[in-house]
């Protein structure tokens, strides 16, 4: 009820148009151009002044590193997201919610994998984003399979729902936590899908195409992954989610793929995967198949903002965002190595 | 519909339940009317003529006033949200973008110039009724009407200063039909004669 066009604002009216000057400060070309000429990264921090960034680089008095640069930015990210968080009421905090799951579930195999590594925890602690923060995390890499780790620490948090298909005995070393995540991923896609399907009305319209998107490109990306590890047909297809375009005969053409040709086979039923498809074999073109997912995601989320009254600007504001810290870490890393040839492989947003 | 029970949460069983009592209490009591040879009871002719004018005339008066108001406060939050959401980025569209409210405000003004219109003839008559329906509900649905445009405005302004005055446009159109209902109402108030 709350939904429809008239009774939107009641309880999301400040904060659409709160997301909407945030999503009117992301960079534009013009911004990465000038950004792309800097030959220092104080140059990157003097131009980054001039945009919405403004002094967030102000206090760092030791050399700045991308890494630096980074962490900035993503915690600019965080302080902003927690604003819309602790404005909003249901339906949109559940929303909101679902959008930082999928970096908790990132922060989680990280923990774990730094745990196999006998890494410390207070140092993975840091490395971990800033958005999928939750209260055990420090004590996800006492766990030795996932059963222990849903037991003792995932059943309190808000992933235990996605934890149903994935409990085993299997220790968890690099190879079963990269199981663990696509695992955990498809559970959290297909909910979240669900759940936008449920709320009906111009959110399912905008949200649900991208998350199908979503389902398919990590459909794609396991399948070309998996060729030179040893998981077998079945595993594969456990971790492809179901929730996309790709219907089930597709997804089981996919799980026998041997080689990148089955895959472009599968991706030519439909025109848009085509066209990513095509062009991405041969090395002359200057984006790898992630980047071309990369282009057509953004190009997706930033149709979102040409509606109104929907949770889909809050969703397509973080992805563009994400693509926009990605970007400037890319341009920072070109320009702190001295690489400058491929520096214009960012990917413009507006 | 029982099936879906377990799907639904507090609210919308609390709707569907209410729903269903309504309809089939009607539809019972309806049935043993008939059954019962009592339809004569069901008397609309005897209702209209025995309630008084004036319940009629001043049920139009309230209804033109709180309708309208309806109107009004509902435009007025819709684009007062986004204004000021919108406002947190851009300030500068603060100011110029109160004239989206001035116009939820006059729908309004209509309804109170309508009330105080009908209220004041001297002859009671059941043409009040109709004109503060008309009035009421034609004010309600433009104040709505506008509310979503001037969120509009609000919003692609905060983006674009130049799309302000466009958008602007649409809202006097929007506006225009609560002035419509205006009209058709003084001109049905006008003719107040009580018969024979």
């Amino acid at each position: 009820m709350k939904n429809k066009i008239c009774c939107f604002n009641v309880d999301n009216g400040y904060l659409e148009g709160l997301v909407r000057g945030f999503k009117a400060v992301i960079l534009k070309r013009v911004d990465y151009i000038n950004l792309a000429q800097c030959e220092t990264l104080e140059d990157l921090k003097l131009h980054l002044q001039s945009t919405d960034y403004g002094n967030f680089l102000a206090n760092e008095n030791e050399d700045l590193t991308v890494s630096r640069i980074d962490d900035k930015m993503k915690e600019k990210l965080f302080t902003e997201f927690r604003c819309l968080r602790s404005h909003s009421v249901q339906p949109l905090s559940t929303f909101l919610d679902y959008i930082t799951y999928s970096y908790m579930i990132d922060n989680v195999i990280l923990l774990i994998t730094g745990a196999v590594h006998q890494q410390p925890v207070s140092e993975l602690l840091p490395r971990c984003h800033p958005l999928g923060n939750f209260e055990q995390m420090g004590a996800v890499s006492i766990a030795q399979n996932s059963t222990e780790l849903y037991n003792a620490i995932m059943v309190d948090t808000p992933l235990a729902q996605f934890f149903q298909d994935s409990l085993s005995e299997m220790n968890l070393d690099e190879m079963n936590a990269e199981i663990l995540r696509n695992k955990l991923y498809k559970s959290y896609l297909e909910s979240f899908h669900k759940f936008c399907k449920e709320n009906g009305g111009t959110t399912k319209e905008i949200v649900c195409p991208i998350l199908e998107f979503e389902a398919d490109r990590r459909a794609f990306i396991i399948t070309v992954n998996s060729f030179e590890t040893d998981l077998s047909q079945d595993e594969r297809s456990q971790l492809y989610p179901t929730c996309g375009k790709l219907n089930p005969e597709e997804l089981r053409m996919l799980a026998s793929a041997e080689d990148h040709e089955h895959v472009k086979a599968v991706a030519d039923h439909h025109s848009d995967y085509k066209l990513i498809f095509e062009g991405s074999g041969d090395s002359s073109s200057d984006r790898t198949l992630e980047g071309r997912f990369f282009e057509y995601e953004v190009k997706l989320n930033t149709l979102a903002f040409l509606n109104q009254f929907h949770f889909g600007l809050f969703y397509a504001y973080i992805k563009l965002k994400e693509q926009e810290i990605r970007n400037i870490v890319w341009i920072a890393e070109c320009i702190a190595q001295r690489q400058r040839s491929k520096i214009d492989n960012y990917i413009p947003i507006f | 519909l029982f099936l879906h029970f377990g799907t639904m949460n507090g609210h919308a069983i609390l709707y569907t339940g209410v729903t269903v009592a309504f309809w089939s209490t009607l539809l019972i009591v309806g049935i043993c009317y008939t059954i019962f040879d009592l339809g004569f009871r069901f008397d609309v002719a005897w209702f209209l003529t025995e309630t008084s004018p004036f319940m009629w005339a001043n049920l139009g008066i309230g209804l033109a006033i709180s309708l309208s108001v309806v109107g009004a406060a509902w435009g007025i939050y819709i684009t007062g949200s986004s204004i000021i959401g919108g406002g947190v980025k851009a300030p500068r569209i603060k100011t110029k973008n109160l004239v989206s409210i001035i116009f939820c405000e006059a729908v309004a003004i209509y309804g109170i110039i309508m009330a105080i219109v009908i209220s004041n003839m001297a002859e009671v008559s059941y043409s009040m009724f109709g004109a503060g329906l008309t009035v009421g509900f034609s004010n309600l649905f433009c104040g709505i009407c506008v509310g979503i445009v001037g969120s509009g405005a609000a919003l692609a302004d905060a983006q674009n200063a130049s799309l302000f005055v466009k958008i602007l446009i649409v809202e006097i159109f929007g506006s225009a039909i609560g002035l419509f209902g205006v009209i058709v109402a003084i001109l049905q108030t006008s003719k107040v004669k009580m018969g024979d």
